[in-house]
């Protein structure tokens, strides 16, 4: 069934950490006056969060709502929340494949896209951590137009996300001042570019590396910023503003 | 760790290194003098240190990683040269088509790094001789019959593969003053993890003595998932699982486990290490 919800992202908040955070009587209010986020939360479960320890109704936290709109900054902080804005969108995408798994979704399917879930909420939690108090708030999603019964539709929105990674990444490199924050980017990329090759290789075999992700020098895809925002959109309610990025 | 043997492998890419190093004996006396005043355990760092006031000052800095990563896409460019060339070895259809895609981009790469080596005044290093049986030019290494058994060839070509994405990663920090070259060898960096990803997806679906476990198209921990130790110093040091100081495992209490977050970070290695894990490579 396509999700027609439009997904909030839930934060990195453990349950200790919440339970820190929200008395237990706040949390019987929200329990019992937000019917309309517990519709959500039960929708959502604990894989949307990718790990049992986490709470469900962690994004019920005042803190984690979704913002209408962020301004990512400038300089290497710019940068590394731009990163986390994918991130964000990337974590919760498998959150929700793993949550509702395609019709005929083979082992192997399965466990790839486990994975792959666990390795991109490891890039958000990591970036939201290194940016600390400045990282963007949470950003409001929207998977509409994905029918995440679909293996086509999966599939092919998830390669679309880790060669649009492998380009942001790719063109953030020379972005950023600090060889520090280069090379944790650079342990990420060639991440994504592993997961656009499995994905790739799972819609088509032989294709982890053809012609539409590699040109005729030999290099991988690169994207601005400008233009990988222009592609997240589709899937980023949230208002991102990037206009004071570095450009060089 | 041999110290003459790193400075002969940089040689043969850099044949002024002992000038930078201000001759070779002035070089090995001043390292004797600094190894009898540090710890053995140090001695890695001693030696970067002698190295970065050879290269650090230099201004061809930029030319010299082209150069480091110009031998190995020869390296590259050649093993697959070698393995499409044996009659027999890779499987028409899908394996074929896949190498012979592999060695395009290996083709490519040396091309584009002569190029912009040329480009910026640089004078590309020449192509070494190789021996893939890893013998130092014996030609009867441990990888014999790399040419001729399959399983070997593929472990071999993993390897590598996954070493050029470590190399790569190793170097970008020393190309952070050109965007330009920057963000071109981010892009060669990148189509060697898609190699990388599709070799392993093969061994994946291919069982054979050389095959431990099922290799996943990302790294496990320091997991070569090639059952011969020769190749476990191209994995070590991929099990990091902190990044900055933050553990990774279990972070902000999601259930990211210890193989989650050695995958989901792959590992530089240094000029240094990639030199002496290929010096068997090199004749």
């Amino acid at each position: 069934m396509p999700n027609k919800t439009a997904i909030k992202l839930d934060e990195g908040v453990s349950e200790k950490t919440f339970f820190s955070q929200v008395s237990r009587r706040r949390f019987l209010n929200y329990a019992g006056l937000t019917a309309g986020a517990m519709v959500f939360a039960s929708s959502c479960k604990k894989d949307l969060r990718g790990g049992e320890s986490a709470s469900d109704f962690a994004h019920e936290d005042p803190h984690n709502k979704p913002k209408n709109t962020v301004n990512l900054g400038s300089g290497d902080i710019g940068v590394l929340n731009y990163a986390y804005a994918l991130e964000q969108l990337e974590a919760a995408f498998y959150a929700q494949v793993n949550q509702t798994p395609y019709a005929g979704i083979s082992g192997k399917e399965a466990d790839y896209l486990q994975d792959i879930r666990q390795h991109e909420i490891a890039h958000r939690e990591f970036l939201k951590n290194v940016l600390g108090d400045k990282a963007i708030g949470t950003l409001l999603l929207d998977f509409s137009s994905i029918n995440f019964s679909s293996r086509d539709s999966v599939l092919a929105t998830a390669k679309a996300f880790e060669d649009v990674g492998v380009s942001a990444y790719n063109g953030a490199g020379q972005l950023l001042q600090s060889p520090d924050y280069l090379l944790y980017a650079g342990k990420i990329v060639s991440v994504e570019a592993r997961h656009a090759a499995c994905l790739r290789d799972l819609i088509s075999y032989g294709s982890f590396a053809d012609s539409t992700a590699v040109n005729s020098m030999g290099l991988d895809l690169v994207r601005t910023p400008t233009e990988v925002l222009a592609i997240a959109s589709t899937y980023i309610k949230t208002k991102i503003i990037a206009n004071n990025l570095p450009t060089s | 760790m041999n110290l003459n043997n790193i400075i002969t492998e940089i040689e043969k890419t850099d044949p002024e290194v002992y000038g930078r190093l201000s001759g070779r004996r002035q070089a090995m006396k001043n390292f004797a003098n600094l190894s009898g005043k540090i710890a053995l355990s140090s001695l890695p760092i001693a030696l970067g240190t002698m190295f970065q006031k050879a290269y650090g000052k230099s201004t061809d800095i930029i030319t010299d990683v082209l150069n480091f990563a110009l031998t190995l896409e020869y390296l590259e460019k050649e093993f697959y040269d070698d393995g499409l060339a044996s009659v027999g070895l890779i499987p028409a259809g899908a394996d074929r088509t896949a190498f012979e895609n592999i060695r395009l981009h290996e083709t490519e790469h040396v091309q584009f790094l002569r190029d912009t080596i040329v480009a910026l005044g640089g004078t590309p290093v020449m192509k070494p001789t190789f021996d893939f049986t890893a013998g130092n030019g014996s030609m009867t290494g441990p990888f014999t019959g790399v040419f001729s058994n399959y399983d070997l060839f593929l472990a071999v070509s993993q390897t590598l593969e996954d070493t050029g994405v470590r190399a790569y990663k190793g170097q970008a920090g020393n190309l952070i003053s050109s965007n330009e070259v920057l963000t071109a060898a981010l892009r060669i960096h990148s189509v060697e993890a898609r190699h990388a990803s599709h070799v392993r997806e093969i061994r994946s679906r291919k069982p054979s003595a050389f095959v431990v476990g099922i290799p996943d198209p990302w790294i496990t921990l320091n997991q070569s998932n090639v059952a011969s130790p020769l190749v476990q110093p191209n994995y070590n040091g991929e099990e990091l699982l902190t990044q900055a100081g933050v553990n990774i495992v279990g972070i902000n209490g999601f259930n990211i486990t210890a193989d989650d977050a050695s995958e989901a970070f792959d590992e530089p290695l240094t000029k240094e290490q990639i030199l002496a894990i290929v010096d068997p490579f090199i004749v």
